[in-house]
């Protein structure tokens, strides 16, 4: 896994899907491929209330990827320095077994051109010190890009104040 | 290169402020204005969405005169000079057959730059302005003024420091602005309490704290009920009351019968649950803002339900309030002078327009009603309106193709001034293609607030097409016609340095963030400074304005109708989602991915009985169209209610990615232009009944 991870407030989000809008502007992508994408679960009523969940689906950068491996011409390729999956475009010859090794469906298909193309954090802005487009940009600040321990800090945090704020 | 420009998106009517990085003439990357709090960087999908409106070929690229029919999309381009002259002449001949006050012009409302076109139509020498606020805000707006003085944009929320909102029906976070709905967020995580009225469960309501599915048509009677338990239990600020009410004694009479119990055979909420409302505000007093909703034209009550919202926040104390309701400050008030007004140069015309012909009984204010206009172009009544200009508003997007044909049949001519391929362009018979944000100067706008300031729309690249900015439209029209003293300017910065004479502010002052604020820290006044600005200082339930127009201080509720589900006639609601604006944004290839077409909303209960399932196509009528549309059969919407998501199935033909995709609720509002609500004259366009069908 890389040493970095895209954490989501699920109270914060909205599900506004501005987050797919600022990748597919930043990656300049046509029509077809969306790098990250929100997936909307049905609404159900918990303790009387209507609850839904937006749920941000980009690439997980795993540590040993299974489209790096599937990946018969090395296009698909894990950076070393900090774990980064990415495609290099001149090396892919848009055989897509990629997109079937993956389990999450995260390598997209650029009809424009014929090629794979996937989330890689922004590793342009990511070198830069920036932050990747997503989560620069997102209306409410719920995703954020922290590192992996970081992202489970939070998330007990955030478990411990939804779950026991009723006991005090 | 790279260079990076302050501006303000022009995606939809909030106008956030925004970053925009350019390279080598390209326009890369737009950001939320970082200098903004609220903003930061952050924009929603729209916002970021305005590079691929930008650069799409689909839009509007040069004048065009149309050669074919009405409607048949035959045009002609033309240069600049030749629309000008071609339109100034023809306005000028209609003028001399009907008068000078037969020309008007309707647009989307005043908003940060909206002085601008309405030069052009008091430089011809009409009173007959026109918003599309009828079918929108004015409710609201008509409300805030009865009551309090002041008009809706110059009141401002504080939800970041709120304690307990109230949204009837107002999706908050799918019709959302960016900085609105951050600190709607900001009051949830600090433990705020969000109470939400819908037919349906929108996303809102999937973060609310407490979630009532009303009967369609009954928000004013829940009020009605909550203004009765919070005057009966003395739950009001009752410093407040005593302070700035002009009237309590008659309104307490007036909900005298407006028990809890009542509401619930209205509303279809129990009685208990009001009863805790009342109480839970008035815990949470004077920090609670009861939203009165921003697209107000529902009910033909609405004006009288905007002022029971107004009128609970005005017993609850939350006006001039952390946390509550915050009045805007003139720049005058903090110890600043105002932009110089254009208009003001323009002698003011000397005839009345349309509706102050049409006796008493409604108010009116800056911007005539809508359903006056059309009546004027339909039937000649009062007199003939026989030349509109629409500048960035789409009325015949959300139209009936019968009412779409009754006003082109009374127009001699019609100029469409928008940068998409709207509807109403496509019927027009002059276009005058605007650039897009991104690409023109806007005059500099005031940002109403505790804290105004100044605020600039900057072109970030020049033109792509043959496309101009407003003001050099609103130049070019008022020079062929004959008086181009009214904007003698020959370019953006002198028209600028006309606004900021005498304000001690100048152009470069823009440069580090787009915006000057005219004072260091908000402005609020204490109670005992606090002065309303209606005739008596207070808040007027026996508004003298009201009085005045002959307009009655109290309504009571009426039992809406009840349709005949079992036959399969439901009451049509339509609203907002975050990735569309309205009738705007469908062509847009990125939002269009996300969102390409609506479905129809329906209880399932309702829908076992006519055989509908899920993702079945159903067929909507209403008068005499129909159309197509899939069904989304779920529990979450009131039983007596159909919902769909406005703007979808334009049908120009120019637009390919939405053309024909979804179903536009505006052919499904038979009878809209008949229906006038009380006292406000408004359009109340959630009084249409509509028959489902099985496809």
């Amino acid at each position: 896994m890389s040493i970095y991870y895209i954490y989501q407030d699920h109270d914060r989000c909205i599900g506004c899907y501005a987050c797919e809008v600022h990748c597919k502007t930043k990656n300049e992508l046509p029509v077809g491929p969306r790098l990250c994408r929100i997936i909307e679960t049905d609404i159900k009523l918990i303790g009387g209330l209507p609850r839904q969940r937006f749920v941000f689906m980009p690439c997980f950068h795993c540590e040993d990827p299974w489209c790096v491996k599937a990946c018969p011409t090395g296009a698909m390729q894990k950076r070393s320095k900090d774990g980064i999956v990415f495609v290099e475009q001149s090396l892919c010859v848009g055989c897509k077994s990629c997109i079937t090794a993956c389990p999450w469906g995260v390598p997209q298909w650029n009809p424009e051109t014929g090629k794979v193309v996937k989330c890689d954090y922004c590793k342009d802005r990511v070198d830069q010190g920036l932050k990747p487009a997503c989560v620069t940009k997102c209306t409410t600040k719920a995703l954020k890009f922290v590192s992996a321990d970081e992202a489970s800090k939070l998330k007990r945090e955030r478990f411990v104040k939804d779950t026991y704020a009723s006991l005090y | 290169m790279k260079n990076s420009v302050f501006s303000n998106c022009g995606m939809c009517s909030v106008r956030c402020p925004i970053r925009v990085e350019v390279e080598d003439g390209r326009v890369k990357w737009i950001e939320g204005n970082p200098y903004v709090p609220g903003m930061e960087g952050s924009l929603c999908a729209r916002g970021s969405a305005g590079i691929a409106l930008l650069y799409d070929s689909e839009r509007l690229q040069y004048p065009m005169i149309r050669t074919g029919e009405r409607g048949s999309g035959q045009f002609k381009r033309v240069s600049w000079e030749e629309a000008f002259k071609y339109v100034a002449d023809k306005v000028k001949d209609i003028q001399a057959k009907y008068g000078k006050r037969t020309v008007a012009l309707l647009d989307r409302g005043a908003g940060l730059f909206g002085e601008m076109q309405r030069l052009i139509v008091r430089g011809m020498g009409s009173p007959n302005y026109f918003s599309h606020d009828d079918f929108c805000r004015k409710n609201v707006d008509l409300a805030y003024q009865t009551l309090l003085g002041y008009g809706r944009p110059e009141v401002g929320y504080d939800f970041a420091n709120t304690k307990h909102m109230v949204f009837y029906g107002r999706n908050a976070i799918e019709a959302l602005g960016v900085r609105e709905v951050n600190n709607i967020v900001k009051a949830l995580e600090n433990g705020a309490d969000l109470t939400y009225l819908d037919v349906r469960v929108s996303k809102t309501a999937t973060k609310a704290t407490r979630f009532y599915q009303i009967r369609p048509g009954t928000d004013y009677a829940f009020n009605l009920a909550l203004i009765h338990v919070i005057l009966k239990e003395n739950l009001y600020d009752k410093d407040f009351v005593d302070k700035f009410f002009d009237g309590t004694v008659e309104l307490e009479n007036f909900v005298k019968n407006c028990t809890p119990e009542w509401a619930e055979k209205e509303t279809g909420i129990p009685a208990y649950e009001i009863v805790n409302l009342a109480k839970a505000l008035s815990a949470a007093k004077p920090r609670v803002i009861l939203y009165p909703g921003w697209f107000s034209a529902r009910y033909m009550d609405a004006f009288y339900f905007a002022r029971s919202v107004i009128i609970l926040n005005a017993l609850l104390g939350s006006i001039e309030q952390k946390g509550g309701l915050i009045l805007a400050k003139t720049p005058k008030e903090v110890g600043a002078k105002g932009l110089n007004s254009l208009l003001e140069k323009i002698p003011a015309p000397e005839e009345k327009r349309v509706e102050a012909e049409a006796g008493k009984g409604f108010l009116y204010d800056g911007a005539g009603h809508i359903l006056h206009l059309y009546r004027a172009i339909k039937k000649g009544e009062p007199y003939p309106v026989k030349a509109l200009f629409v500048v960035r508003y789409d009325p015949f997007a959300g139209i009936t193709l019968k009412d779409i044909k009754e006003v082109l049949d009374g127009l001699d001519l019609l100029v469409a001034i928008d940068t998409n391929y709207s509807a109403t362009a496509w019927y027009a018979d002059v276009i005058l293609p605007e650039s897009t944000y991104l690409e023109r100067d806007d005059m500099i706008g005031l940002q109403r607030g505790a804290k105004p300031a100044f605020i600039m729309r900057r072109q970030a690249i020049k033109p792509i097409y043959d496309t101009k900015g407003k003001w050099e439209i609103t130049k070019g029209l008022l020079h062929a016609y004959g008086v181009g003293q009214y904007m003698p300017f020959e370019t953006i910065e002198e028209l600028w340095n006309y606004q900021l004479e005498g304000t001690g502010v100048k152009i470069e002052d823009f440069d580090k963030s787009g915006q000057v604020a005219l004072c260091k820290d908000a402005k609020m006044y204490s109670r005992d400074e606090l002065k309303f600005k209606t005739p008596s200082g207070k808040v007027e339930i026996l508004s003298s304005k009201m009085a005045e127009r002959e307009v009655p201080f109290f309504y009571e509720h009426q039992t809406p109708a009840k349709p005949n589900i079992e036959e399969g006639e439901f009451r049509l609601v339509f609203g907002r989602m975050a990735v569309h604006t309205h009738v705007q944004t469908h062509n847009n290839r990125y939002l269009n991915e996300i969102v390409p077409e609506n479905e129809l909303w329906i209880n399932d209960k309702a829908a076992a009985k006519l055989g509908i399932k899920n993702g079945d196509w159903v067929e909507v009528s209403s008068g005499d169209f129909s159309g197509k549309i899939r069904a989304k059969v779920t529990p979450f919407i009131h039983p007596e209610a159909v919902f769909m998501y406005r703007g979808f199935e334009n049908e120009v033909p120019w637009k390919t990615r939405s053309f024909g995709k979804g179903l536009n609720e505006g052919r499904l509002l038979s009878g809209a232009f008949d229906k006038m609500a009380h006292g406000s004259h408004t359009g109340a366009l959630f009084e249409n009944f509509v028959r489902v069908k099985k496809a």
